[in-house]
């Protein structure tokens, strides 16, 4: 959640001098990837499906992996800062359970689409809606099945240097600079670059 | 404010740092904290001192409300349970009063105690070497303070830049390796 989205078009760049941060939990099987696996750019995103800068982002992702298609896989950790955003955390519990269904992305999609109803009714028409047992993820809901695995996302983003939300690594090295499309590009252009990929 | 072993401390320490209010030379690890007493609510003290024989994490902040703080704080406020594991106690401190601190807790859902260094204004945070004087507030700065008020780790962020909690949980690993060490 950064407030300077809220009030402009787009992000405030940070100011040099920060800290290069990287990312301490390497991409594995327990992540939810999209695209090709064999691609030369990984893109990893620590989310929270509350957070309306989080929102700003979603399309911006989209645009960014359709520009580089094949080249390019999106990789999405949960980041719930869910004491400002109190239906972060039951959001990516919900995308967590879909995920164990083989529909991660459909719902994360569903989620951000609906940023502004997040709430158990929103989950369950959106699990009708994929088809999905709603009781199954009422109960999980209940007993916080998902949860370990959100908090697990969350702590390897803490000590990689997650500092907000949306917080970027490209080939795990964190994105400083604003998120919006030109610069997601230009930072990705680079690595393509320096891989001798391009 | 400072408490009366706060002053002496400060006095110690000013001997040994320039302080031009140009920039901001924090204290290092190895020196003492400096106690203090502030307003924690609006009709209750806490001081530095009460929390001795655990570790104890100060983060200096500018300002209630701004967006930077917000993030910052909010992540301190979901790392709790990890800092819990090491018994460790987070204050913030800046230098907004106690109603705006409660008004900010409460609207944050912040779950940690937001001390005002209010009057005199900054002498708490100009005794750790983290206020700026250009423009009236705390700086960015962290300190991880040992069991026996000594700081242990020590770090001044660009005022702009929220310095995420990833140094934090490093210097508590690290003093409770050197706690283990020491008791070895």
């Amino acid at each position: 959640m950064r407030a300077s989205l809220l009030n402009g078009p787009m992000p405030t760049k940070r100011l040099k001098g920060e800290i290069m941060a990287t990312l301490k939990v390497p991409v594995g099987p327990d992540d939810h990837v999209q695209g090709n696996a064999k691609a030369p750019i990984t893109l990893v995103e620590y989310g929270d499906y509350e957070c309306p800068a989080c929102g700003l982002a979603y399309p911006i992702v989209l645009a960014v992996q359709k520009h580089f298609g094949r080249n390019l896989k999106l990789v999405f950790r949960n980041f719930p800062l869910a004491q400002v955003h109190p239906n972060a955390e039951s959001a990516a519990e919900t995308a967590e359970w879909a995920a164990s269904h083989h529909q991660f992305w459909e719902m994360h999609d569903a989620l951000y689409e609906n940023q502004a109803m997040l709430g158990l009714p929103l989950y369950l028409s959106l699990a009708n809606g994929l088809r999905l047992p709603e009781e199954e993820l009422s109960a999980a809901l209940e007993n916080r099945i998902f949860y370990p695995k959100v908090r697990a996302d969350f702590m390897g983003g803490v000590r990689s240097g997650v500092n907000g939300t949306p917080t970027f690594f490209i080939n795990g090295r964190r994105h400083d600079d604003s998120f919006d499309f030109a610069h997601l590009v230009a930072s990705i252009d680079m690595v393509l670059e320096q891989a001798g990929t391009s | 404010m400072l408490t009366e072993k706060g002053r002496q401390q400060q006095a110690s320490k000013l001997q040994t740092t320039s302080d031009n209010g140009a920039t901001s030379e924090i204290l290092l690890p190895g020196a003492e904290a400096p106690d203090f007493r502030l307003r924690v609510t609006p009709d209750q003290d806490l001081s530095l001192s009460e929390l001795r024989g655990r570790p104890v994490i100060v983060a200096f902040y500018p300002a209630d409300w701004s967006p930077v703080c917000g993030d910052q704080l909010a992540i301190y406020n979901e790392v709790g349970p990890e800092f819990q594991k090491y018994r460790a106690k987070v204050l913030g401190i800046s230098v907004d009063g106690p109603w705006c601190h409660k008004a900010f807790a409460e609207h944050r859902s912040i779950h940690f105690p937001l001390l005002s260094d209010f009057e005199p204004k900054g002498e708490v945070a100009k005794s750790y070497g983290a206020y700026r004087h250009t423009e009236g507030v705390c700086e960015r700065a962290l300190f991880v303070i040992d069991k026996d008020g000594v700081v242990f780790w020590s770090y001044l962020s660009p005022i702009a830049v929220n310095p995420g909690a990833d140094g934090i949980l490093d210097a508590l690993e690290g003093l409770q390796r050197k706690e283990q060490a020491d008791a070895a």
